[in-house]
């Protein structure tokens, strides 16, 4: 085959690299100058090679932020994938309640981050927060501005309520995309409910799922306005995730340096464990 | 093994049915006979995929019961009719092997270990499966596929009945005939009634004993292959099988004779016509028209050649619809003005569609 050179094919390229550049790869390599330099600020920078990777790596603030993002992340991961598929297999097939139900589970993605977090925060108010103050009059001693254990579990729910709509949307989707054949299959080869989920639903969901997943993973990981407005990282620092952590390196104790490398260090977690899910979840479909 | 007898059937997808055109199946009485191998044979929308569901009990009737041998079974789900059915589109568990596809029905009724394992290599063995039965189900190719459907409908020893949706839709047109033969072959081995749903007038012909026509709602005619061909019951039938179908022409009764375009047609019924009608026709095959020295006078019009015969088109007059008929090769054919004769036997009156008996 014949391979014609055209220099011309660049022009056409150009307004895309000159895009992503901007809005990517200039202020992702602005944070590698920032994290292998010191500066005693003047806009005087030193040569630091990799001493604040070291440092974030070795310290016991950013191995406590992880901990607690892991914690979050797994346990609203643990909640809202079955909670989904659960909600999506209970949803009507057609009609009119179909309408209603994909409505309602629309609803609270369209509200915005910071109306969710200031929305709970009212909500729980141990004192004139519906949901704090029947907690107390029912005999739970629930604050989640004083006690850790309450505030881990506002912002548990808090996720759960933003965040299962998603899952449920992609599942059902999933699960509409199912041929009516395979159920009246399963019904003439006696297949109870369990097996119906087990070989029919859930197989067919999978690509879905993973990106349910996927998403779920990502964000969460990222999470930061909701447990801002909420808690604001309290009490003390029982709430503090990752990115809270970072911002109040980056911009409150304005330590470029460390900040810059735990920026660095924190997309890296976040690629690698992206990419192991996807590739645990894809590696059956290969086989 | 039973039999199956279609009882007074009729079934709406309306709430309240009123007219005619909102029933689905209008009218049905049909018996099939243990271990046949019938074929449900119509254009899309004549409700044979409705009968079937309704056989397979998918779907309840508005009306009418199903009897297997003499139980009524009009209210029982599927899995308690003990039939089998094979959809248009391949059905298979993905995620399980050829094995646990086969073995799925077996366990899910709990059958003992070893009478699946001895069952399912059994029917393996039958479609052809038996080295793949440790490859994943997905991995398989369409016509694999149906053979895994089929196969989980033969591993159960209880089947009644098996039914066939359209199973050779996605299958490659070279794969399709040997598929067909596979079936013939399963059914004259294992005995089983099997009913085959389809649009295509081989598949129907080449393997059942006996078709059920069935056009709008309607059972049209029941027959051997042989019977649809050269005695079709309606003008539904005389035109839907056949290539190129039945001719039809327009006529009125003097005396016992049918007259075409003011010329007599002798015909096999017409002397038993006692009036009724408002549509009256005259059909008869293409295959049982020849070019005579007399007869009914015509205009060739157009010639297509078909491979060993021709297929030539011919008019009475200019507005009328073409009279064609079936020319071996090599026959010499008249350009212009010329008669046409008809097989007597093969030529029958039908009013509004339906043979004069």
């Amino acid at each position: 085959m014949n391979k014609t050179e055209n220099q011309k094919a660049w022009l056409f390229v150009l307004p895309v690299v000159a895009l992503v550049a901007f809005n990517a790869v200039i202020p992702l390599m602005t944070v590698v100058n920032y994290s292998v330099q010191e500066t005693f600020g003047d806009n005087t920078f030193f040569w630091s090679g990799v001493l604040w990777f070291e440092q974030v790596l070795h310290s016991e603030r950013f191995h406590a932020s992880l901990g607690r993002q892991l914690l979050f992340t797994g346990t609203i991961l643990v909640i809202e994938i079955p909670l989904g598929v659960a909600i999506a297999l209970t949803m009507p097939r057609k009609g009119v309640w179909l309408s209603v139900c994909l409505v309602l589970m629309a609803l609270p993605l369209l509200i915005p981050w910071n109306v969710v977090g200031a929305m709970w925060n009212i909500f729980a108010l141990p004192d004139i927060g519906l949901m704090g103050w029947t907690l107390n009059k029912i005999g739970f001693d629930f604050n989640f501005t004083r006690q850790p254990g309450d505030a881990w579990f506002t912002l548990i729910i808090m996720d759960v309520w933003h965040w299962t709509s998603l899952v449920v949307l992609l599942a059902y989707a999933g699960l509409s995309s199912i041929p009516d054949a395979y159920y009246q299959a399963a019904k003439i080869d006696g297949a109870g409910r369990w097996a119906i989920f087990r070989h029919i639903q859930l197989p067919k969901m999978k690509r879905v799922l993973t990106i349910a997943l996927l998403l779920r993973f990502m964000d969460s990981f990222m999470i930061y306005t909701e447990p801002f407005v909420l808690t604001g990282g309290g009490p003390g620092n029982s709430t503090t995730l990752l990115s809270i952590d970072l911002v109040k390196i980056a911009l409150g104790q304005f330590d470029l340096g460390p900040a810059a490398a735990m920026s660095l260090i924190y997309f890296l977690i976040i690629l690698l464990l992206s990419w192991i899910f996807y590739t645990v979840m894809m590696r059956n479909e290969e086989q | 093994m039973a039999k199956i007898t279609i009882d007074d059937l009729r079934h709406s997808y309306m709430a309240e049915p009123k007219a005619p055109e909102d029933w689905a199946l209008q009218q049905l009485d049909v018996t099939f006979d243990d271990g046949g191998a019938y074929a449900l044979l119509g254009p899309s929308g004549c409700g044979k995929t409705t009968l079937l569901n309704i056989i397979s009990g998918l779907l309840r009737p508005s009306h009418g019961r199903i009897l297997f041998d003499d139980a009524d079974v009009t209210a029982l789900p599927p899995d308690e009719r003990h039939i089998a059915q094979v959809f248009q589109f391949p059905v298979v568990y993905d995620t399980m092997t050829v094995y646990d596809n086969l073995a799925f029905p077996l366990r899910n009724r709990g059958v003992a270990a070893a009478d699946v394992d001895r069952r399912v290599r059994e029917i393996a063995e039958m479609i052809d499966l038996t080295d793949r039965l440790d490859k994943r189900a997905s991995g398989l190719t369409a016509d694999g596929k149906q053979k895994i459907s089929l196969g989980r409908g033969l591993v159960r020893s209880d089947v009644n009945v098996i039914m066939f949706d359209e199973p050779l839709t996605v299958i490659d047109p070279h794969l399709k005939w040997q598929l067909r033969s596979k079936l013939k072959e399963l059914h004259q081995r294992v005995r089983t009634t099997m009913i085959y749903v389809t649009h295509d007038q081989t598949e129907a012909l080449t393997f059942a004993d006996r078709v059920v026509v069935m056009n709008q709602g309607e059972v049209v005619q029941i027959g051997t292959p042989v019977e649809l061909f050269e005695a079709p019951q309606h003008t539904f039938v005389g035109h839907f099988i056949g290539s190129p179908g039945m001719n039809l022409l327009p006529c009125t009764v003097r005396a016992g004779v049918a007259v075409c375009f003011d010329h007599d047609v002798p015909t096999a019924n017409a002397a038993r016509y006692s009036g009724g009608g408002d549509t009256l026709e005259v059909g008869v095959r293409p295959e049982f028209v020849r070019f005579a020295e007399d007869g009914f006078p015509v205009t060739v019009t157009k010639v297509s050649d078909a491979g060993r015969f021709r297929i030539v088109e011919t008019r009475p007059n200019d507005v009328a619809s073409p009279i064609r008929l079936l020319v071996p090769e090599g026959t010499e054919i008249p350009t212009d003005a010329t008669h046409l004769a008809f097989d007597v036997e093969r030529t029958r009156l039908y009013a509004d569609g339906r043979v004069v008996a």
